[in-house]
């Protein structure tokens, strides 16, 4: 095991993929000479040339729709966002071709790409780079979305998301780029719809995706130091397709649910949760499902204040006191 | 600049026809080639034309966008690729579709809505595709396309195929932010892709003066990138396929994009639900101009009459049979079955479909 950060496990999982797959082609904005946006590229470029790491000029619905129709062809493109934000003026490109194309096509054509970047708020950037888009692209039938927590996550998902045959849209995040975490010398993958249980616990479900895990587990430590209250903290890990079978299971332990979700509570990844554990666990429950979310409104620029719009241990805390 | 007559002047002079018809290219045609060309058109043209009729008979929903009047192009372009060309079109595609050699019957089961049709009727009139054939679609997003034929030029160069990449839009589409992009980027990245503009003069029921600032010429925006272009008709066959093979050549030998714009023009409306001239966006007189002095069926028919390389009587025997495949063809959709309802979870992703390790982890579909 060694101590790497979020970004370098990323960019071992790249480096592993270009090495393995001749097909492994990354391209984007700053991708190459300058080392990545945030540096999760780093040093690629100068490994393995201009070929395998291509730099593209601001033109995200061009090159975005570039690694669809390349991948259509049999190559394996992973695309750079600098910002998942920016993923707006190449919408059509991600929902109408590699979103469709393979239904349209009565499966003749694949679409094995991924699209990655940041995709998160509480860098103090704005609303128009602070947007948390899962839930646009999730609600697209044909995409795959997928959100890791942590480093090794990170890596192991990446990994899958390059080989698997299908549009994987993999939403990183700014701040926890840096975090470091132990991550094994040899290979491995994660699959796809399995969730990870981070936290046992007997007496209530925190389920979160993304950095909003690290909110999650730090209220859980605080509940039960201060509260005696024995949290479980279920992280998603991937979001389309959905580990139902893991949220069901904690559902059926625990009894009571709060929701962490950094997107917007609007039609968000906590409102799909939500209802599908009253479809399909409403008996189970002892109390309504909680949620806490980024407050609903437009991402505030306000260093002061920012962080106070996305979720916060206290705001879990205060809704998990609410139902036990 | 000013802006273009109504109707312009006729752009295959006699002369500048023979030009064309003795580019090596198509020199080198032997009677049989010409004679097949023309069957080629004319069975776009049947097959549309019985479209039309069923359409009107209830048997398709949604749109149709026909493209008689425009057949030289994809007729003539189509048939200069060889095994590593690969085109890629909008959603008027089905003669693109016919010409790299995709059945009547898969398209107008397609069309009927139909298990049977070329994308099991998933994806209807826009959305033709062949991958196998080397034929990308059909896209019904105007200019959606064309950072897709960025992408397949792109996967040309990175495999070293010596190939090219057609992709078609219209007059309409070189109006969106996209295309722009993708221009820029073929030129940056030296990419075989030719972007071939088919200007049939209206965007639905928009002129290109009311479109284009500049609408005396859409290729030269090419300049603006330093990607060669080329202004044509797209009426005389011959004219398509010695300045598309002039592209294909370069993009081959040197990995060069280049953008061809084509003078056309459709007969009908934009779709079936479009009142044409009656709707008032253009005037029965030019579209009779265009039927009559500048049809590509018929002009070329009567040039290969002239040069002897056809007869009346072969004409009507290639015309029937086309009108008999149509015909057939659409016997052959309405006597197949519609697709399942449970259908629409197959195709979705691919891991799924196969059943896949991958493809049986999670839940991928939301209904209760
Ligand atoms: C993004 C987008 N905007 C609008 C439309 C509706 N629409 C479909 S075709 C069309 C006209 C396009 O004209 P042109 O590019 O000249 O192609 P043509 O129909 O003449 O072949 C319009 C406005 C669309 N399909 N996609
Ligand atoms: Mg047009």
């Amino acid at each position: 095991m060694a101590l790497i950060e979020y970004r370098e496990a990323l960019n071992q999982a790249l480096s592993e993929e270009i090495e393995r797959d001749p097909n492994v082609v990354l391209i984007g904005e700053e991708v190459a000479q300058y080392n990545g946006a945030y540096k999760v590229t780093r040093g690629l470029w100068k490994k393995y040339g201009d070929r395998r790491v291509v730099d593209t000029p601001i033109s995200e619905a061009a090159f975005v729709g570039m690694g669809i129709g390349a991948s259509m062809m049999g190559l394996r493109p992973v695309i750079e966002l600098m910002f998942w934000s920016f993923a707006t003026v190449a919408y059509d490109q991600i929902v109408n071709n590699a979103g469709q194309i393979r239904f349209m096509s009565g499966g003749l054509i694949n679409c094995p790409i991924v699209i990655r970047g940041p995709a998160n708020g509480g860098t103090n950037v704005g609303a128009t780079h602070s947007h948390t888009p899962e839930n646009w692209m999730a609600a697209i039938p044909g995409l795959k979305v997928v959100s890791p927590s942590n480093g090794y996550d990170a890596k192991g998902l990446l990994k899958t998301a390059i080989r698997d045959n299908d549009p994987v849209m993999f939403m990183e995040n700014t701040l926890l780029y840096g975090e470091k975490c132990e991550v094994p010398q040899e290979e491995y993958l994660i699959p796809l719809g399995k969730a990870d249980f981070k936290r046992r616990g007997k007496d209530v479900s925190l389920i979160a995706h993304g950095r909003s895990v690290l909110i999650a587990r730090k209220a859980a430590e605080l509940l039960a130091a201060e509260h005696d209250i024995d949290a479980e903290v279920l992280d998603l890990r991937s979001i389309r397709p959905l580990d139902e079978e893991a949220i069901l299971e904690t559902v059926s332990k625990t009894h009571r649910v709060v929701l962490v979700d950094e997107s917007k509570p609007f039609c968000g990844v906590s409102a799909q949760i939500s209802t599908l554990i009253m479809e399909k666990a409403f008996d189970e429950l002892d109390a309504p499902v909680r949620r806490v979310c980024s407050l609903d409104a437009p991402a505030i620029y306000s260093p002061g204040v920012e962080h106070l719009q996305l979720p916060t241990p206290d705001r879990v805390i205060q809704k998990v006191r609410e139902i036990c | 600049m000013t802006k273009t007559e109504a109707i312009r002047p006729k752009p295959a002079a006699k002369k500048r026809a023979d030009n064309h018809a003795m580019a090596p290219i198509n020199a080198r045609l032997t009677p049989e080639d010409k004679v097949e060309l023309l069957r080629q058109m004319l069975r776009m043209r049947r097959f549309e034309q019985a479209s039309l009729k069923f359409y009107n008979a209830g048997k398709m929903g949604g749109f149709l966008h026909v493209y008689i009047g425009q057949e030289a192009i994809a007729a003539g372009t189509v048939s200069l690729l060889g095994e590593h060309d690969h085109i890629i079109t909008a959603y008027r595609d089905h003669a693109h579709a016919l010409a790299v050699g995709m059945s009547m019957n898969e398209c107008m089961a397609e069309l009927f809505g139909k298990a049977t049709g070329c994308s099991k009727g998933k994806g209807g009139s826009m959305h033709f595709f062949a991958p196998d054939k080397n034929y990308w679609g059909g896209h019904g997003i105007v200019a959606g396309q064309t950072p897709l034929g960025l992408g397949l030029a792109f996967g040309i160069k990175y495999k070293g195929l010596k190939g090219a990449a057609l992709c078609f839009l219209g007059d309409g589409a070189v109006n969106q932010g996209c295309f722009s992009e993708s221009l820029n980027m073929a030129a940056l990245f030296n990419l075989p892709v030719i972007y071939i503009i088919e200007n049939n003069r209206y965007s639905m029921g928009t002129s290109l003066e009311r479109s284009s600032a500049v609408d005396r010429c859409l290729a030269q925006r090419a300049e603006a990138y330093g990607i060669d272009w080329a202004l044509a008709s797209g009426e005389d066959i011959y004219e398509v396929r010695a300045v598309t093979q002039k592209a294909i050549e370069r993009a081959h030998h040197e990995s060069k994009p280049m953008v061809i714009e084509f003078d056309t023009y459709r007969y009908y409306g934009h779709s079936v639900a479009d009142a044409n001239h009656k709707g008032g966006y253009r005037k029965e007189e030019e579209i009779e101009h265009y039927k009559n002095e500048l049809d590509p069926i018929r002009t070329f028919k009567a040039r290969l009459i002239a040069e002897k390389s056809l007869t009346e009587e072969l004409y009507e025997a290639i015309d029937a049979e086309a009108k008999a495949e149509a015909a057939a063809s659409a016997r052959f959709a309405d006597e197949s079955p519609f697709p399942t309802v449970e259908s629409v979870f197959e195709d979705v992703y691919f891991e799924v479909d196969r059943q896949t390790e991958a493809g049986r982890t999670g839940r991928f579909f939301f209904n209760d």
